[in-house]
């Protein structure tokens, strides 16, 4: 039967379901009148009888009863008796061969119950192969007399447990009936006129929507699934932080450029050529192409430096810097590698204030888990002025955080090889009642800044946090996967809501 | 290039009928071999939403986490060296303070309970526990003797210690002899005694698990310090540190009952699950660097095994510290750090006997250095830069309670900093400033706004994928976002392309297969991406708007991004129009005419990746975007 959305929902009635009381057959009548079928399908379908097309012609109430009913192997039974009673009734006095009882259709299953009831014996020593013999004389087969019981329309002389015991041996099974109980409604009638669904062109041209009378919608039910295209939920999320970044009045750095140089992305910050961040574990290196071979010579020679022996105030890291490791590319393993470039071109000319920020792709050669990915997008910002203290930095990130939602900040002093200080920062997540860490930060150290021919007296404050995180705790999804790469779930995508970042923590 | 799909390879999709599976894919696949199939890291979901969020936004800034070492303490022995006993919360607010994470409260039973099973850890200890996370270059922290002390100087209830370096009471000091043959090996080595020691059972495991934390941490694994610490009482100098083709290295390691050959230990070693990730440091050179005493008892064959002769006890009263290097400065820094670690032990606490190490050339030092360096600086630079304001006075007595002495010279705002050799981190005025504010508490300090002025300018190249992606999805596409590293036959094989012509970039050490390159065009994420969203409902409209990357010697790393739109139309039906129709849209959004001469057409082309016949190049004939047969 075809139902509009808006229109009735469907009415279907169990098998076992009847229309009784006094108007049972104008109800009927009625029934087949407005198109509807009532029986057919042995199916839970709970819903009274649908009459609102008719109005409150007639009022029903559902009432449902159990009982319990011979399944066709009960039937079987009930009829020709249980498989152990007829396997003992197929073994004459002188016995029969066990190979020519499992012949017959019951053979198997009868056998053993016969066994267990104690009923027939079997003689494996005899001559010609195991034969089975009596035991008894006579025997009563209660399985066929409950089946009986039960088939008479007696089942409330069964105990439960043996009704159960039957059910599971699937010779009974229990059936719910439902019915409706019916009775006159308020506005009865013996004659109805038949509803519209829905307005036509026509009826307003002739306005003869006037006398109609139209079939109510069900507003319970959805609308109608559309077909729209979706941003992806990361990037829609990219592009809040983007917005972010825009509003504070930073802009955007080129971050187009995912093979880097070990000299950008470690040596330039100060990271030293041992640093575990180095090894193959950590880092993707390129075998083709595999070194890069421009730097700015007189600059790498100061990093070199301030690597080996130090300088600018620095001891150093006292070891033997090698270009050779510097050459190596990979695949940059933060953004801050761009930073860097960033910075080092601002030193290149008279120095003015700059704000930056950048939002992209990092790689890593990391263990995978549901948490994390060879690639994920790094969020980052720069400021770059003369004298900023660390209460500026903590100042820009309450501001950044504040736009996001996330106002109850504080800060753990941690370590991170080029900043000096550095802070991890802390939200107070009000859903766990616990802080938790949502980015970290810190000040350039000045061995990375000064080699760059910075004026010793800028200082850079810098933050960074991923991309991933705060979306897939915004979604609730556990498994990176399911929000990155291919194995992305579609459906999911069309599912995502605005990306209110306002609640994205709590 | 957009090239409008219609993979070639498939038994025409017109049969199917209406009872099909609609979700059926196989048709799709280009020429080809299973993009379906192509997997990798089956994704098993472990930890729960809560873990999740207990770990957040993992910190994106390199060197954190992953290297943060932990140190596990029993609480009670921690609470009895800070004098006092702290509620868990207080405890862990007084290491957020200190710029430590208290990671986790548990125990031996509860460790072992989870990583092997309720049955083995029946027995074990159910002490309490604290797993705290500790700064990456704070080894002076890896230790309850050195965290106690750091705290306690902190809480202004102990002055820092002043490490001594003693000679010995008999006059003659210890002494290690270099040979020359090390050279081709491990070069450096530094030795120091610590003399009259006590140990007890708790500190002979902290003495055991420092050693263990310096080799993971600052040692790099032992490849670039080892450290051997043995009974200086079962040997006697002058000891010799050579090296030999290990062959002719032969003795009792330590917890053996048998001599083996360097060559028979190598191969003991290698299913040792501890000492199997140390042989590579040696494995292939010629010779191994092997310790030995005046009477040829072998102490130690850094960096893998010390002897068993000379093994520490709890009895041990006089201990022999050896460190063997590929870096000296690094090895200074590691004997500096178990001997002002362990030295509070000695019948003179904090004093630590000397030793001599003669190099190959004749050249004598005295270890440890235990070296103390003074730094000026002044007030004025440490309120500027942290954004306080406090007097000359108050903030030598922060840097005093991070165990940097300092005082007030009285010349001007100049404050004296020492900075002790347990703390080798500081080598910056900067790191100082750090330390002051640490004290200061990061909390205290208040939060000021720079007021740099600044206009904001997009990248344009992103701006214009911006306004592109929201018309895309407004034109009914959804946006898909896949991985830039794939597999080789994901860009060639799979796309009928052979790799030498696709100018990508090589991965030298990938893990697995999905990371043997960058990708060079955005088509196989796509159709990956379908193929793994065969259940839903037809027709499949995706695109992305993203980098692939390609080799380019013009720039100084020899590759470059290069920003492609790529789309894919999915359904029953090819649909060329449909894509064709996208591609319509999106020239009028770039303000690109449809047009022969001045603007863009569409013309038959010939590719592996698509279907004859069924595929068309995208050209313009004019400079604006996109530019001729170059992708957009």
């Amino acid at each position: 039967m075809y139902i509009s959305i808006y229109g009735n929902v469907s009415f279907v009635t169990p098998n076992h379901s009847g229309i009784y009381g006094p108007w049972g057959r104008h109800i009927r009548s009625l029934l087949r009148f407005a198109g509807l079928k009532y029986g057919g399908h042995r199916c839970g379908g709970d819903a009274p009888p649908s009459l609102q097309t008719l109005g409150d012609v007639i009022s029903a109430e559902l009432r449902s009863s159990k009982h319990w009913e011979l399944t066709g192997e009960g039937t079987e039974i009930a009829e020709q008796g249980s498989h152990e009673a007829r396997v003992f009734s197929s073994i004459p006095l002188e016995g029969l061969a066990q190979s020519e009882l499992m012949k017959l259709s019951f053979g198997k299953i009868g056998f053993s119950k016969a066994m267990s009831n104690k009923w027939i014996r079997v003689d494996k020593a005899h001559e010609g192969g195991p034969r089975i013999f009596r035991t008894v004389e006579n025997i009563e087969d209660q399985v066929r007399e409950k089946l009986l019981l039960v088939q008479r329309g007696n089942s409330c002389e069964l105990e439960e447990k043996e009704k159960n015991e039957l059910k599971k041996r699937r010779l009974l099974s229990e059936v719910t009936v439902k019915s409706y109980w019916i009775t006159k409604g308020s506005s009865f009638s013996t004659t109805v006129t038949k509803q519209e669904t829905e307005l036509t062109p026509e009826m307003i041209a002739t306005g003869s929507w006037k006398e109609k009378t139209f079939k109510p919608y069900n507003f319970e039910a959805m609308g109608v699934a559309l077909d729209c295209g979706h941003l992806h939920p990361l990037m829609k999320v990219r592009t809040q932080f983007r917005q972010i970044f825009l509003e504070m009045g930073f802009t955007e750095m080129p971050t187009n450029n995912f093979i880097e140089s070990s000299f950008w992305n470690f040596d330039s910050l100060f990271q030293p050529q041992q640093h575990p961040a180095r090894d193959q574990h950590d880092t993707f290196f390129l075998s083709d192409p595999a070194l890069a071979h421009e730097f700015p010579q007189d600059y790498l020679q100061r990093v070199k430096r301030v690597h080996s022996e130090g300088g600018f105030g620095s001891q150093g890291y006292k070891y033997d810097w090698k270009t050779e490791e510097a050459q190596k590319n990979i695949l940059r393993t933060h953004t801050t590698a761009v930073s860097a470039r960033m910075l080092y071109k601002v030193a290149q000319q008279k120095f003015t204030p700059v704000k930056y920020f950048s939002i992209d792709r990092v790689f890593r050669n990391e263990t995978l888990d549901a948490t994390h990915l060879a690639e994920f997008h790094q969020i980052e910002g720069v400021v770059a002025d003369y004298g900023l203290t660390l209460g500026d930095l903590m100042g820009v990130l309450h501001q950044f955080f504040t736009k996001l939602g996330i106002t109850k900040l504080r800060f753990k002093p941690a370590y991170n090889p080029y900043t000096e200080p550095s802070m991890e920062v802390f939200s107070y997540h009000e859903g766990l009642k616990k802080w938790v860490e949502v980015g970290n930060s810190g000040v350039f150290r000045p061995e990375m800044l000064l080699p760059m021919g910075l004026p010793e007296d800028v200082s850079v404050i810098a933050w960074g946090l991923s991309l991933e995180r705060p979306t897939m705790i915004k979604y609730g999804i556990n498994n990176i996967r399911e929000l990155v790469g291919h194995k992305v779930n579609l459906q999911m995508c069309c599912c995502y809501s605005y990306v209110t970042m306002y609640v994205l923590l709590n | 290039m957009l090239r409008t799909l219609m993979p070639r390879g498939k038994p025409g999709h017109e049969e199917l009928s209406a009872g099909d599976d609609v979700g059926d894919l196989s048709f799709i696949q280009p020429v080809s071999n299973g993009w379906t199939s192509q997997s990798g890291v089956k994704g098993t979901v472990s930890g729960s939403y809560n873990r999740l969020v207990g770990s957040f936004f993992i910190v994106c800034w390199r060197g954190l986490a992953a290297n943060m070492p932990t140190v596990g303490v029993r609480r009670e022995l921690l609470f009895k060296a800070l004098g006092r006993a702290y509620t868990d919360e207080e405890f862990d607010e007084l290491c957020f303070e200190y710029g430590l994470e208290l990671d986790e409260i548990t125990s031996e039973k509860e460790i072992i309970s989870r990583e092997q099973g309720d049955s083995k850890a029946a027995g074990a200890s159910d002490v309490i526990l604290y797993k705290i996370d500790v700064p990456a270059n704070r080894y002076d922290l890896l230790c309850l003797e050195g965290l106690a002390r750091g705290l306690q100087v902190f809480k202004n209830k102990l002055e820092a210690p002043r490490y001594r370096r003693v000679r010995p009471v008999s006059g003659e000091s210890q002494k290690l002899i270099i040979t020359k043959e090390t050279e081709a090996v491990r070069r450096h080595a530094v030795a120091a005694v610590l003399r009259n020691i006590t140990f007890t059972q708790e500190r002979y495991d902290s003495f055991i698990e420092l050693q263990e934390k310096l080799h993971q941490n600052v040692c790099r694994k032992r490849s670039l310090v080892a450290i051997g610490t043995h009974d200086l009482d079962t040997i006697s100098g002058p000891f010799t540190y050579t090296a030999k083709p290990p062959g002719d290295i032969s003795f009792k390691p330590l917890n053996q009952s048998q001599e083996f050959t360097a060559t028979q230990l190598m191969s003991l070693y290698k299913t040792d699950s501890h000492l199997r990730h140390y042989l590579h440091i040696i494995e292939d050179k010629p010779v191994y660097p092997v310790i030995y005493d005046s009477n040829g008892i072998v102490l130690s064959m850094p960096p893998i095994i010390n002897g068993d002769h000379s093994k520490i006890t709890l009895k041990t009263r006089n201990v022999f510290i050896e460190c063997t290097a590929t870096d000296l400065n690094k090895a200074k820094i590691v004997l500096d750090m178990m001997v002002t670690m362990f030295s509070e032990y000695c019948l003179q606490p904090f004093t630590v006997e000397e030793a001599e190490v003669v190099y190959p050339d004749g050249k004598a030092c005295i270890y440890p250095e235990l070296a103390y360096r003074k730094e000026k600086l002044s007030s004025e630079f440490i309120n500027r830069k942290v954004g306080i304001n406090e007097s000359t006075e108050k903030i030598a007595q922060l840097l005093t309670r991070m165990c940097l002495r300092s005082r007030a010279t009285g010349v001007g705002d100049e404050i004296e900093v020492e900075i002790p050799p347990t703390r080798s981190d500081v080598i910056h005025a900067c790191d100082i400033m750090e330390d002051a504010a640490i004290a200061y508490g990061f909390n205290n300090i208040i939060r000021t706004t720079p007021h740099t002025y600044t206009v904001a300018n997009q990248f344009p190249l992103n701006k214009l994928t911006e306004l592109l992606r929201q018309d895309l999805a407004a034109a009914g596409f959804t946006e898909a976002l896949n991985f830039a590293l794939c597999s080789q036959e994901d860009i060639a094989d799979k796309l009928g392309k052979k790799i030498s012509e696709t100018r990508a970039v090589h991965i030298s050490n990938p893990k697995t297969a999905e990371f043997q390159v960058a990708r060079t065009t955005l088509l196989p994420g796509l159709l990956k991406t379908i193929a793994a969203n065969r259940k839903m409902p037809l027709p499949l409209k995706l695109f992305e708007i993203s980098d692939v990357v390609l080799k380019d010697e013009t720039k100084d790393v020899g590759a470059r991004n290069s920003r492609r739109f790529c789309a894919i139309y999915y359904n029953k039906s090819p649909g060329f129009e449909v894509i064709h129709g996208l591609l319509d849209r999106t020239m009028q959004l770039l303000e690109v005419k449809s047009a022969r001469g001045d603007g863009y057409h569409i013309q038959a082309a010939d590719d592996n990746t698509f279907f004859p016949g069924r595929c068309a190049e995208i050209r313009a004939s004019r400079s604006p975007p996109p530019r001729c047969n170059q992708p957009l």
